[in-house]
Order: C-alpha cells, then structure tokens, then sequence
C-alpha cells in the first residue's frame, strides 16, 4: 500500500510538469498583448511597456519564461500580479473559500444522493422511484446558470430565506450556492445509487443471504448497501475534482470570491502566471481526490490489492 | 417457533412417518411484458425426513423455479399461482415474510448454484456463517465464532480457523462450495435444498462434495431435494427422482427404476443420450475410416514425401506466466503447461482431457497460435507455426479454426447471424457477395439451421441454436483441424448429444480433425480416438480412448474416471 501510494505520487511530477507547459503555452498564445490591454484606452508609453515586460518576464522566449515560473513554484514564489499583489496572496484568499463551498456541496451530494438513491433502488418502480427518476432527469437537464439564477431570484430575493450573494463565504450564505453547485452531480449520484442497489438486489449472494434467515434489513445494509457504494464513492471522489474547479459559473452568480472567479479574471487579463498557479493547485486537488478514492477502494473492496 | 425445532435430535426415519415436504398441483409463474409465462405446471413432490430426492431435468425446465418457490426466493417476477406447499404439514406459500424469514436456514436450508457469485466478496468467509448462526438464534459472539470454525472443518476444510479469516476471493470454487455446505446445514435444517450444488466444479471435486454432502446430511437426518441436470449423478446420490419437462414433473419414482424402465418419452431421449462411460465411440467411425484410407490411398499415389499424416504436431510446448513477486521479491514463473508433446492425425480426433487450471485451454491456445509458447514448437502440416506472419499467418488461420466454449460469449450481439458467418470469409476474400451468400446458406444447412436465420441475431437463438452457428463460422473457411475448446460444456445433455453427433458426422464428411478440448470424460468417450490427460500443465497419459477407458494407467485417471457420476449405473440397453 505504502509503495503504491508514493509510486502515485510521484506520478504527479510529470503530470504537473505536463499540465503546468500545457496551460503555460495556452495562456501564451492568446491573441492580443496583455501589457498593451493594461494601459486601456490611453496611448501606450514603450519604456514603462518595456519595464512592465522586464519585470513579469515578457520580453523572454516562451521555453525561459516557463522555466522560470517553474523554478519559482519550487521555492514557493507563485510570481505577482499585474496589480503587483503577489499570486499567492490570492489563492490564499480563494482557496479557502472554495474549498468550503465545494466540500459543502460533496456532502449535499453524499448525503442526499445516497439516501435518496437507496430508497429509490429498494422501491423500484414505485411512485418515490418514478418521481424521482424523472426529477434527477429535469435537474440534468437544466444548465448550472439557469438553476444558479432561478435559486437566487426565488429563495435568495422574492422568499429571502438565504442571502442573495455569498461575498462574505459565510456558511449561511454558501447553502445555495452549494445546492447550485450540487445539483447535476447530486441528480447522478442518486442514479449511480439507485441502479447499483437494483442491480444488487438480485445478485445470487444476495438471495443467499436470505436462504440464511437474514432479517430484510439486515440483508439491505450488509449485503446490499456496501456492495452498491463503491462505484458510488468513485463518482464522488473524482466530483470533487468538478467542484472544485468548475465553480466558476456558480461562483459568479452568487459573487462568491472564489477560485472560479479569480480565475476567471485571470484569464480576462492574460495574466500567465497567476492562471498557471491556480490551475497548478487544481491539478494537484484532482490527482490527490483520485488517490483517495483509489485508496478508498481498497479499504471497500477486499479484492483490490495494491502493490 | 422453528429455533427450536432445529435443536431437536433426529431420530431414525420410519417407515410410516408424515411426509416433510409435500407439493402439490404447484403453478409459479414469470410476469412479462408478454403476460403471465408459466414456469411450473401443477407439479406434485413428496420429500419424506431423511430422504434424498432428486429432481432432473434441462436448463429452462422449471426445476430451480420449484427449489425457489419452496422457501419464497423467486425473482421479484416470479408468483406462486396455485397449488400447495406444505412443509411440517404448514402451508408456506401463505406465510408472512417474517415467518418465512424465520423458517429460511433454521428449517429449510439452501445450497445454491455457483458458488463464485453465492458469496458476498466483501465479507470474510468465516461473517458470512455466522450471520447464520445469529439469525437463527443458534449462537453468539465468541461462542459463534468457535461454531464456525467447526462448522467449516465439518464441511471438509482444514485450517478452519485461517479460512474463517479469508475472503471469498481467496478460495477455490471447491472452497466456495464446501464454504456454502457448512452455510446451508449451519443451523441444522431438516431440509436442505440443493439446487446444482456441484455443476460449476472440476468432476473430481464434485465426486468429493458430493460424497461429503452425502455422508454429513445422512449423519444430522437431513433430507435432501437435489436439483440437477445430470441423470448420472441423480440416480447416483438420490432414491427417489423426479424428471422435470417444461414445467411439469414427467415421470417420478425410484431412481434406478426410472433409470433402466423409462417410461415418459422425454426421459427416454434423457436416459438414451446422456453421455455415461458405457457409451462408445459415435457411429459413423467406420465411414471416417473410409474415408482415412482413401485420402491415404490418394496421397501415397500423389506424393511420396510425406509419410506420416499428422496435421498438427506439438512438440515440448512450454508455456510460463510470470507471477509478480511481493516487494523486493524477484517474479518466478508459473509453469501452465510443461513440455507438451503431441501428433494429431488428419481425420481424427484427439481429446485433451484436464480438470481446470491443467493448462489445457492455453495448449488450445498456442495451438490456435493465440499465445506463443515460451518454449517448444507447434507444426501444422510439418512447418512450424511460430515465425508464420501476414499472408502467411492468415493461411494458418483459415487452416485452423475454434469453436469456444461460452455459444452466449463468443458471437458479436451486434452482428446478425449472417454477417457472423460472412465475416471469416469478407476478411480472406473469398468469394464475391453471391457465392458468399450461397456458401452461407450451404453451411447452415450443415448444422442443420433454416435458411431463415441469417437476418437473426445471437440473442433471438438458444445456446444450442448458438454453438451450431459457432461451427458454422468455424467451418466456413474449410479448416482441416478445428480446435474445440469445451464446445459442448455449456449445453444441456439433449443438445450436447445433437452437436457432438453434428460434429461427428462433419468429420465424416469433411475429413475434419478436431483438438477436442473437455474435462467431462464421458463425452470425450462418444467422440476422441485418442485421449491426452493433463494435469498441473503436464502429459500424465496418452493412449486411444478404449485404452484410457478400459486400462488407465495412472491413478489420475482412474480418479477421474471414478469420479463421472452415474458411471457405474447400468442404464437401459439403447439401441
């Protein structure tokens, strides 16, 4: 296990490497010249350009300016914004606060999804299964903007049950961004669930549990319910990935400062390196949810060893 | 109430006693989209304590229908319609669930099907028994764990203790089954429902279960409803049989009565075709020899050269899988099969017999060149198969060709049933689009299926239906050797007799020679001249078929052939 784990690990180095040069070079080629968008509608002045592209590395090859983000990131220097904050000043300040929301939005996904999705697979074709069927189907359905938009106008301004922005990442106010964030994967997890209970329900394992004498419950939670879990875990751990990153529609309908949004601006203003950091961490959230679940797996599953 | 009942001593069953189990005009049926599809017919069974009953019959034939019915275990599908089941002398299809809950395991016991899929695999072997023990009242804690180590060294597997501790994964299907005996009798059940408790195992493993089961049911007085497709093995464990057509229970009495004075038309074609180690070599041998002579004659006026006839030659085939060793560790080789040597002769047919894990599936495989020996040669026709490549490669292919053993597993789904066979013969270019057509339609005809089929797919035919379009392909390309990898395992007696009988008479017709690949000896005796016994990846006999049949030489072989069930029952002289 031990070997397995710091193989993966490692792992990460050439993945990070990849993505990092990847970004890097998108970034990069993006049309326009982001020292000549900072000076707005006023007329460029070239020797504060030229002492602007001097500073950030700009007037360096592409290959240099890479390598010398990379060193950077190993000394732990993340490189300075065009506003001369420094990038790690701002993942500090986004992460945290996403990093709530996301998690916020994996446990409506755990909670709601499993239990919903068991109590529809047990039901099978019953009106709770049926009803929820086609709900997770709508929810699928709708795109994350419109659900985000919907939320905020009806519970957020005409009910006022939640605030209508989260800015300040209060718990209060993440409740429905988070559901917002939640949704589609919420609709999947209760499907993932409720088929994997079905089809559990009819293993021969299970009918042997039966043969036994086993009480229903008892064959529904030791039979059935762990067997059911693990694709479900796999979803969920690889969701986690999703929500961290892909915040960035939620978070700015509900003005959340987040990673979403910080990148979001990033990218508006070609700022390389602050774009490059971010995704950086966002690759490094990914690969370690994966691990975990990889790990999970085996603690879920006898079968699965690793070497 | 049945907690108690299972503590009870047993006491010798006598003649006049009430009957356990008694069944009558029982209907169950499937609901469908097509409405109501009946699996049992009004079926009338009597199982007296103590006494073993066994009901035959084909996959299909409602037989597991009527095991399930008897402890409510029916698909979500499934509805007892009418009749009765009384157990004790109680109705159990009007029992509340927890009533049924109650009686399942304490009274009435189950062995089920296969035991790779009857565990659950994320718990340990030794949680599994003793959920039993709880549920039923019979132990707790400290003292059930003890119980189970008893009860899994009373099901005949040493080390109880370590096994109790493992998974399911970590045991052989002989484990398993031994594993879910101990599980079924665990509470001590006056019945015990075993429904194909030994299909999925090696013949020589099934002999020891089932010798096992015999001797600890007869011990605790347990009576035992045994479901089988094989009439060998009924008459051989159970004095009362029941043979089960479509739904409903043809003919029932004595076993060996039934066996040797068949009365019902369908237990007559049983009996008749049921591969046994009486039976002989298929008919139409005579025929294949005649035809071996004249391609003899024929040859020795054409060419001189080649002396010996042999088609496909093995030569010390070795073939090593390298197992990954644990950390630090280097990785050693498993040897599959170690130094192999064999002559199949043109028009012939050479069986390879072997429990699993003998390595004679992978011999099949390096003969198909599927995988490349690690060490040894493989000659078709004198040249050696192994540098074969492109045009060269696609000649041996169409030389030699498979038929595998899963008819369920090995047709595309996708594919209609033309479209199956037409593709061998799109890929070496034969033929254009109206000779394809014709030849299809000729190679139905062999395998005796309409014309008709060609715009069916798989799943619209049945496992026979199936393995006849599987040779069909195989046949297509006019092979001269055909590779048959358990071609018959996975059919029902009746249909295994159709095909071995097709294959049969193709030989005679073609001058075909086949690489029979079986672990079931009484069907390698209905159609191999020669018979290969492997075992652990080595050649431990070879000799024609009447000789291995009537003057083993190795005690593995003997073993084996002791251990076909029914095999010493005298059956009705057939004609």
């Amino acid at each position: 296990m031990l070997r397995y784990t710091s193989r993966r690990v490692l792992q990460m180095i050439p993945v990070l490497l990849g993505t990092t040069l990847l970004i890097y070079a998108m970034v990069f080629a993006m049309p326009g010249d982001p020292v000549a968008a900072l000076f707005g509608e006023k007329p460029i002045n070239e020797n504060v350009a030229d002492q602007i592209r001097a500073e950030y590395n700009l007037d360096e090859p592409f290959i240099i300016q890479y390598l010398l983000f990379v060193k950077g990131l190993f000394v732990g220097d993340f490189g300075i914004t065009f506003t001369g904050q420094p990038v790690i000043d701002v993942i500090t300040r986004v992460f945290p606060t996403t990093i709530k929301l996301a998690s916020m939005a994996l446990v409506f996904e755990m909670v709601f999804g499993i239990i919903i999705g068991v109590i529809a697979g047990i039901r099978q074709g019953k009106l709770f299964d049926s009803t929820v069927l086609m709900l997770s189907l709508v929810i699928i359905a709708i795109p994350t903007f419109v659900l985000g938009f919907v939320g905020q106008f009806v519970f957020g301004i005409e009910l006022g049950w939640f605030p209508a922005t989260a800015r300040d990442a209060s718990f209060i106010s993440l409740l429905m961004p988070a559901l917002v964030l939640a949704g589609v994967s919420l609709a999947y997890v209760i499907r993932l669930t409720r088929t994997s209970i079905v089809e559990n329900l009819t293993a021969d394992h299970v009918r042997t549990a039966r043969a036994k004498g086993l009480s229903e419950g008892r064959v529904t939670t030791v039979h059935v319910l762990r067997n059911s879990l693990i694709p479900v875990v796999t979803f969920l751990g690889a969701d986690l990935g999703t929500l961290m990153g892909g915040a960035i529609v939620t978070e700015n309908i509900f003005a959340v400062d987040g990673v979403g949004s910080a990148l979001y601006d990033a990218i508006l203003r070609s700022e390389g390196t602050t774009v490059v950091s971010i995704v950086t961490l966002l690759v490094i959230v990914y690969i370690l949810a994966n691990l975990l679940v990889d790990l999970l797996y085996a603690v879920l599953d006898p079968r699965i060893r690793y070497a | 109430m049945s907690g108690y009942a299972n503590q009870a001593t047993f006491e010798p069953v006598a003649a006049e006693t009430a009957p356990l189990l008694q069944i009558s005009d029982l209907e169950v049926g499937f609901k469908t989209q097509n409405g109501m599809v009946p699996a049992v017919r009004g079926a009338n069974l009597t199982v007296y304590p103590g006494q073993t009953v066994a009901i035959v019959g084909e996959s299909g034939s409602g037989k597991s229908t009527l095991a399930h019915s008897i402890i409510n275990l029916l698909p979500a599908n499934g509805r007892v319609l009418g009749g009765s089941i009384l157990f004790r002398g109680e109705e159990v299809t009007e029992f509340s669930k927890r009533r049924m809950a109650a009686v399942r395991g304490s009274s009435i016991g189950l062995v089920p099907q296969d035991p790779m899929s009857n565990l659950n695999p994320l718990w340990r072997v030794g949680y599994q028994i003793k959920e039993t023990l709880q549920a039923n009242n019979i132990a707790k804690g400290k003292a059930a764990d003890i119980r189970v180590r008893e009860l899994l060294a009373e099901a005949g597997l040493p080390d109880a203790d370590e096994r109790a501790r493992q998974f399911p994964h970590e045991f052989s299907g002989g484990m398993l089954q031994r594993s879910l005996i101990a599980m079924g009798l665990a509470a001590r059940p006056e019945l015990l429902v075993a429904d194909e408790p030994t299909s999925a195992l090696d013949v020589t493993v099934q002999h020891q279960i089932l010798n096992h089961l015999d001797s600890l049911t007869s011990e605790l007085g347990v009576a035992v409803l045994l479901i089988t497709h094989d009439l060998g093995l009924a008459a051989e464990r159970a004095e009362h049989l029941a043979v089960m057509y479509k739904g409903r229970i043809v003919e029932s009495g004595a076993a060996l009565e039934i066996l040797q004075d068949p009365q019902h038309p369908y237990t007559k074609r049983l009996v008749h075709s049921a591969p046994s180690l009486a039976s002989r070599r298929l008919e139409s041998a005579h025929e294949r020899s005649q035809i071996a002579e004249r391609e003899a004659a024929s040859r020795e006026v054409l060419a001189e050269t080649e002396s010996r006839d042999n088609v496909l030659v093995a030569e010390n085939l070795t073939k090593a899988f390298p197992i990954r060793g644990g950390f630090g560790q280097k990785s050693t080789d498993f040897k599959a099969v170690d130094d192999v040597s064999f002559a199949l002769q043109r028009g012939t047919t050479m069986a390879l017999v072997g429990e699993s894990g003998s390595g004679k599936s992978t011999v099949a495989q390096m003969a198909l060149r599927l995988l490349r020996p690690t060490s040894g040669r493989v000659l078709f026709d004198g040249e050696d198969i192994a540098p074969l490549a492109g045009r060269d490669l696609l000649g041996l292919r169409r030389k030699v060709q498979p038929i595998f053993q899963n008819p369920y597993g090995t047709l595309d789904p996708m594919y209609s049933i033309y479209r199956t066979i037409e593709e061998p013969l799109r890929t070496h270019g034969i033929g254009n689009g109206k000779q394809r057509r014709q030849k299809i339609k000729d190679l139905l005809e062999k395998v005796a299926m309409p014309a008709s089929t060609v715009n069916r797919y798989p799943n619209e035919l049945s496992g026979g239906q199936r393995q006849r379009i599987a040779i069909a392909r195989a046949l297509a390309l006019d092979p001269e050797v055909v590779v048959c990898d358990e071609a018959v395992s996975a059919l029902d007696v009746l249909v295994q007799d159709q095909i071995l009988n097709l294959l049969n008479d193709l030989q005679g017709e073609f001058g075909l020679s086949y690489l029979f690949i079986s672990h079931d000896l009484a069907v390698v005796r209905q159609i191999a001249d020669e018979v290969l016994v492997m075992r652990n990846g080595k050649l431990v006999e070879a000799a024609t078929t009447d000789e291995v049949f009537d003057n083993p030489k190795q005690d593995y072989t003997r073993d084996l052939l002791e251990s076909i069930p029914g095999g010493n029952i005298p059956l009705a002289s057939t004609g």
